[in-house]
């Protein structure tokens, strides 16, 4: 595990991009996507452009997900992507980037809560985003993530209403990861026009950084919200590059992301 | 006749039942899921709300639905046999007694757009028929190879005016479909309002669709109480999601005498991996937004669920269906392709009414050899639906088993 300052290393990352003010780069990933071999290549490239990796753990029914990171669900679970595997691939690609594992609620369930607390902890995992567990859903295993080392990653919808945005907000650790606007995943030619309050919204409510997703595409959008939010995280674009182009082009894809931002 | 239906005493705490249920979803449906609980408990408890599904319920289902003795399936299976007839509703079966109630919420709600998943069909035909009659619109996904195989429910919603969209990722069956819903709803849930059709989803759907379908065995007590002037022995219903199982059971879930007994569907035989007996052969995980028993790998993937019905052809189960089953309240057995086959013909021949696939599951367990019932006891059966949108599929199956 990287040697820390506090004992998150998502504070530490985003501390340090705040000091250099600078917007944090966020991509996702499908673990086993396209095939077993290439998804680690992708992970190693996108660690190169990346402030924190967001890995998505294949689940057979992703209902947040749209078309783009279904289909890569899909294709990763044919390949024999698994909860277990998906662990040992971020330990076998040796990444210098803090990992968020991305997931849907069963997976872990079945694996064990604390066994995959403590397992993520091992190979250096950093925080836990659970697609289908929002706040107050299941206090216990939202007690035992924040117990561990791991930081648990809270989601805030557009339909989060104020009212909800403390309780949303509870015990939510290292980010606020903002969708921008109501849906699955998926690339979007367009932002939500609002976003600019809902940040402001989410800013009042927490001291925490944001990080705005779904939908982000182009190194335009990227810096649009580099306005706005603390990071950017960007999902189905870049798998879909990666499907289609493959692991060269997918890092191209992140360092025009990458360069967008740090002209901003 | 007619019966006041008085809702039975709440089983849920707190939106689960024992440790199943619950409300596993994405942030954004969670305000809306707020919403609809504070409207529904609101609704709950508001004689005028009842007044109005209890009017609709007569005008539009033609309510009470009858119950009948079946004096032929009597004598084969040795106990009085009466029957629930939910395949006598206006739409061929129970689900138009869910769709209602929902709709009615939406129209409270004061949301247009009606959004609704369908395995068999039979609960897309209910949603588009409401929705013609309320002026709604209506969206039903519907999994590919049930589009197929129930080609005359696509027919019937569109000629309703609803728009059906097959489902083509996954196992492009009713699992699917409801992912599909879900997506459509996480991305227009300011003006949709989902009608879930079983007593699945999060809380609180489960409860909410189980006290529409309560109506059935609150009638059906009362009923087979009048005929007999005892209750019965036994109840048996068909499960998939759980629906008609559930609305029957909620009437005699206090009797403690009355045996209840859930039928799922063992598809091509629970060794073979290819069925949808959840209960029989699943574990807890959560799907749709509960936790419940579900067919899963060791990895925590759900397992295709296979049956030779479309409505059963479901690998998750309603969250109250598990507590019952742990309870021990209920007991769960699976019936498998072939014997729902028999039966589907059997009832054909011996009552006069072609049941529903889905039914005739139920109506294969009564005929197996049991710990003897007496000519003096009552079986009550839960004739969920009408098999008129199996005939083609059983005629092909049955060739194809020959």
């Amino acid at each position: 595990m990287a040697t820390t300052s506090s004992d998150s290393q998502l504070t530490d990352v985003w501390g340090a991009l705040r000091q250099r003010r600078r917007a944090g780069l966020v991509p996702y990933l499908t673990a086993g996507f396209p095939t077993l071999a290439e998804s680690q290549d992708a992970l190693r490239a996108a660690d190169e452009q990346a402030d924190v990796l967001e890995v998505g753990v294949p689940f057979s029914d992703p209902l947040a997900d749209g078309p783009t990171i279904q289909a890569a669900t899909f294709r990763a679970l044919a390949n024999g992507m698994t909860l277990p595997g998906t662990l040992q691939l971020i330990a076998d690609a040796r990444l210098t980037t803090p990992v968020v594992l991305f997931t849907y609620f069963n997976p872990v369930l079945q694996y064990g809560v604390d066994r995959l607390l403590r397992d993520a902890a091992d190979i250096g995992v950093a925080g836990l985003l659970l697609t289908d567990l929002p706040s107050g859903a299941d206090p216990a295993v939202e007690r035992a993530v924040q117990g561990s080392s791991l930081d648990l990653i809270r989601l805030v919808a557009p339909t989060t209403p104020p009212a909800r945005l403390e309780c949303a907000l509870a015990g939510a650790e290292g980010f606020v990861y903002l969708i921008a606007r109501l849906g699955v995943t998926g690339a979007s030619t367009s932002l939500a026009t609002d976003l600019e309050a809902s940040v402001a919204r989410v800013r009042r409510a927490t001291t925490l950084p944001i990080a705005v997703g779904f939908g982000v595409s182009t190194p335009a959008q990227a810096r649009a919200i580099a306005a706005l939010a603390d990071g950017v995280v960007i999902g189905s674009a870049l798998v879909d590059v990666l499907g289609r182009d493959g692991v060269a082009a997918a890092g191209r894809f992140l360092s025009a992301i990458r360069a967008a931002l740090d002209a901003g | 006749m007619s019966l006041p239906h008085v809702l039975p005493p709440e089983t849920a705490i707190g939106g689960r039942f024992g440790p199943y249920g619950g409300r596993y979803v994405p942030e954004t449906l969670v305000a809306a899921l707020d919403d609809l609980i504070e409207l529904y408990d609101a609704a709950r408890s508001d004689p005028a709300f009842w007044t109005e599904y209890h009017d609709l319920l007569r005008d539009v289902v033609g309510r009470p639905s009858c119950l009948s003795e079946a004096p032929r399936l009597s004598d084969r299976v040795g106990a009085r046999v009466l029957l629930k007839r939910e395949d006598l509703n206006h739409t061929g079966a129970h689900k138009i007694n869910n769709a209602i109630g929902q709709a009615l919420l939406a129209r409270r709600m004061g949301k247009r757009r009606i959004i609704a998943e369908t395995g068999a069909g039979q609960h897309g035909v209910a949603t588009a028929t409401i929705c013609a009659r309320f002026g709604l619109e209506c969206v039903v996904y519907m999994g590919e190879e049930d589009v197929a195989r129930q080609a005359l429910n696509v027919y019937r919603m569109q000629l309703l005016g609803a728009t059906v969209v097959p489902v083509t990722s996954g196992t492009r069956t009713l699992k699917d479909a409801t992912n599909e819903a879900l997506r459509d709803w996480v991305t227009n849930v300011p003006t949709t309002h989902y009608i879930i059709g079983s007593v699945v989803g999060p809380d609180p759907f489960p409860r909410m669709v189980r006290d529409f379908q309560s109506v059935i065995g609150v009638e059906a007590r009362a009923q087979v109480l009048e005929r007999t002037g005892a209750l019965p022995a036994t109840v048996v219903a068909c499960v998939g999601g759980g629906s008609n199982a559930i609305g029957m059971f909620a009437g005699f879930l206090q009797d403690d005498a009355v045996a209840l007994v859930g039928v799922e569907a063992a598809g091509e035989g629970i060794a073979t991996g290819h069925h949808s007996a959840t209960l029989s052969a699943g574990r807890p995980g959560v799907l749709h937004g509960s936790m419940s028993y579900l067919l899963q790998d060791a990895d925590g993937q759900i397992r295709p669920a296979h049956s030779v019905s479309a409505g059963l052809d479901y690998p998750g189960v309603g969250p109250e269906h598990s507590w019952l089953h742990d309870a021990g309240r209920v007991t769960y057995h699976a019936v498998d392709d072939r014997e729902a086959l028999d039966a589907f013909q059997l009832m054909a021949r011996l009552e006069g009414i072609i049941p529903a696939l889905e039914t005739a599951h139920a109506i294969a367990w009564m005929t197996r050899p049991h710990p003897p019932w007496t000519r003096e006891q009552t079986v009550l059966l839960c004739l969920s639906g009408r098999g008129d949108k199996d005939v083609a599929h059983v005629a092909a199956a049955v060739g194809k088993l020959a």
